[in-house]
């Protein structure tokens, strides 16, 4: 069983969703970012995915897009991002990266799976690759034996929601709605109606990430899907924090807040 | 040839690396764009817009004195800046707006950088009754703020984008974010042969009047060229131009890209001279990046070759040794503007004259005998603020 299967057992019996923390690698700081994710899963957290930041991240919203600006700044390559990956699995949890595809191709596709293996990661998040382009990837993760998790979306056909649950391993990231990362007022409906569409097709955990902002909102997403993916709230805390400690503070707050709502929201927790 | 295959690859190129909420309008709008160019009734409609609102079939000039200063027996000039919107983008987008209609969405984006792309969809919105959002980085608003001001006048909201390089990279960025937003209701009209499965394919489709046109005028006073010369920054003019050529083995094919203040210095758009191989904006081509994937800014006078991508089949072209792809600096293409200007009453583009600029340097390697075949892309109007400051002129 991997590790993330792991994680997904143990939340299962529990009766709860999993909690997914996002931050990029290198933002505020390579030893800050270090800080403040593991601030994340020390109060809650259970997976963490770490943002290879990318010149031209088309699927964020602002947010994320002005860490990445600032990870990329002070040059964060990489290799920092995978000793990134190694601090944080070093802590037990469990790491993915999360990285559009052309830093992966650039660095070399079987290269990347395996120091990513090395390095102690879980797996890979690829929110711009669609399982047609995807034959090396596949290949070279199988060979690095790390999962693979590929995104459906609310307009996906039957069809292709079932041909990237094949290909996908670990879970299945489902985007909550029609657009970018970001902060949203409300999770989309979509979301509850794309779950249960992919659930149709595959046996693996689904999980829910864009726009879950707060413990409300993860408490409603945790009621149906198998884990909850908040990324830019996290970074926003980061982002207006006046120092590094509040940013960790900040950040270990809403972790332990959405934590205990998920704890709670399949037992008629207040939504 | 018959590329790209039917996953929109051209050999090693092309292809869809996008997200996965895109694939679905993707689909569809490989579906439209399939039916109706088998459907006579889409042809009659373009073929009339073509003819009777943009003005087609352009000119070809015979430009003597471009001729003697290069030393060949003629130069002959493409007149696509003789477009209604001064380019050749009115080709493109006028078929993916009569698409547009046809997918039965209401609203088109766009991006632009010199501004024709967003100008030429403007005008077919307008045409059509399409809420039409361009997005434009905020540098080139800057620097070709006469084409924004045409774009609001028909009726466009045109969007100034401020991340990134603030060109037109992050125009395309922003537009794709957009359309992962909005794509229910909204067609992105991209004005070049880039970005994923269907548009290199289908962009190029709608350019190839262009070569038609050209390849047949040019039998009609006596024979084919001995080199076909274009610009290149998405490459939408220059597949435009050769693509009927293709098979004319003695033609030689020429691509100039911008080389801005010289591949040596690092500041250049020479993706094709100087790039390697990567994904951007959804396809598979050579672009400019670093050693970590990250794309590295592109430099160039002219807004619309200051990109660090290119089309997927200029890739493929490259490799096959077909088309043959140089450098042409600043220097250069504003030597060959002034001589276009002076010497034949013609003020191209910026973009179009780094392909006179080419042509120049094509006609010392072609000797006394050759002939020209130069795809004069777009008209200068947009760019003599540009030019003005770089000549030193008076105020305008």
């Amino acid at each position: 069983m991997s590790r993330l299967q792991e994680a997904f057992a143990a939340a299962r019996a529990e009766d709860r969703a999993l909690l997914i923390g996002y931050m990029p690698a290198g933002f505020p700081t390579w030893v800050d970012a270090v800080a403040v994710v593991s601030a994340m899963v020390e109060n809650g957290v259970d997976v963490v995915e770490i943002g290879l930041p990318y010149s031209d991240p088309l699927m964020d919203g602002p947010v994320i897009q002005a860490a990445a600006d600032q990870a990329l700044a002070h040059g964060t390559t990489v290799a920092d991002v995978l000793r990134t990956v190694e601090a944080i699995a070093a802590t037990g949890a469990p790491t993915l990266i999360m990285s559009y595809w052309n830093p992966i191709e650039r660095y070399g596709v079987d290269r990347f799976a395996k120091e990513l293996a090395a390095a102690g990661g879980a797996g890979v998040i690829t929110p711009d690759i669609i399982p047609e382009e995807a034959d090396a990837w596949v290949s070279a993760t199988d060979d690095a034996l790390i999962d693979r998790v590929f995104l459906v979306a609310p307009s996906s056909p039957q069809e292709r929601i079932e041909q990237v649950a094949q290909i996908s391993n670990g879970f299945v990231y489902a985007a909550s709605t029609m657009g970018v990362t970001g902060t949203r007022t409300s999770v989309s409906v979509d979301a509850r109606a794309l779950v249960a569409r992919t659930r149709e097709v595959t046996s693996q955990p689904v999980c829910v990430g864009l726009g879950v902002s707060t413990p409300e909102q993860a408490a409603e997403v945790g009621r149906y899907a198998d884990g909850v993916i908040v990324g830019s709230a996290f970074v926003r805390l980061v982002l207006d924090a006046e120092s590094p400690s509040q940013a960790a503070a900040g950040v270990a707050e809403l972790a332990a807040g959405m934590a205990a709502a998920l704890r709670t929201a399949r037992r008629g927790g207040q939504a | 040839m018959g590329l790209p295959d039917a996953r929109g690859h051209f050999g090693q190129y092309g292809g869809r690396f996008v997200p996965e909420a895109l694939v679905a309008a993707l689909d569809e709008l490989d579906d439209a764009f399939r039916k109706a160019w088998l459907d006579e009734a889409f042809h009659a409609e373009l073929d009339a817009l073509l003819r009777d609102y943009s003005g087609r079939p352009t000119p070809l000039t015979p430009a003597p004195a471009l001729a003697r200063a290069f030393g060949v027996r003629e130069v002959l000039l493409k007149r696509e800046d003789l477009n209604h919107t001064g380019s050749h983008k009115i080709n493109n987008v006028l078929g993916q707006a009569l698409l547009t209609k046809r997918m039965g969405k209401a609203r088109v984006i766009a991006e632009t950088g010199a501004g024709q792309h967003g100008v030429a969809t403007a005008t077919a919105a307008a045409l059509l009754d399409l809420e039409c959002v361009v997005y434009m980085g905020e540098e080139d608003t800057q620097r070709q703020a006469l084409n924004v001001a045409r774009m609001q006048l028909l009726g466009a909201e045109v969007v100034p984008v401020r991340t990134g390089s603030r060109t037109l990279k992050d125009a395309i960025n922003e537009a794709m974010r957009d359309w992962v937003t909005n794509v229910a209701t909204t067609h992105y009209l991209l004005g070049t042969v880039a970005g994923p499965a269907p548009f290199p394919e289908m962009v190029r489709e709608f350019h190839r009047v262009i070569g038609k046109e050209a390849r047949q005028q040019c039998l009609d006073r006596g024979g084919l060229p001995d080199a076909v010369v274009a610009c290149i920054g998405g490459g939408s003019n220059a597949i435009g131009i050769f693509y009927d050529f293709l098979d004319d083995t003695e033609v030689a094919l020429y691509g100039f890209e911008a080389a801005g203040d010289g591949i040596d210095t690092g500041r250049h758009a020479a993706t094709l001279t100087a790039g390697s191989v990567g994904v951007l904006h959804g396809t598979r081509s050579y672009l400019l990046q670093d050693e970590n994937g990250q794309t590295q800014a592109s430099h160039s006078i002219s807004a619309g070759l200051d990109y660090p991508g290119v089309g997927p089949e200029h890739a493929w072209l490259r490799d096959s040794g077909r088309v043959v792809y140089e450098g042409v600096t600043d220097t250069e293409a504003m030597a060959a503007f002034e001589l276009c200007c002076r010497a034949e009453g013609i003020i191209p583009a910026i973009e179009s004259a780094h392909a006179v600029a080419g042509a120049r340097r094509l006609g010392e390697r072609l000797g006394p005998e050759a002939t020209i075949l130069i795809n004069l892309s777009g008209r200068g109007d947009k760019d003599v603020s540009t030019a003005a400051q770089y000549f030193g002129l008076g105020a305008v």
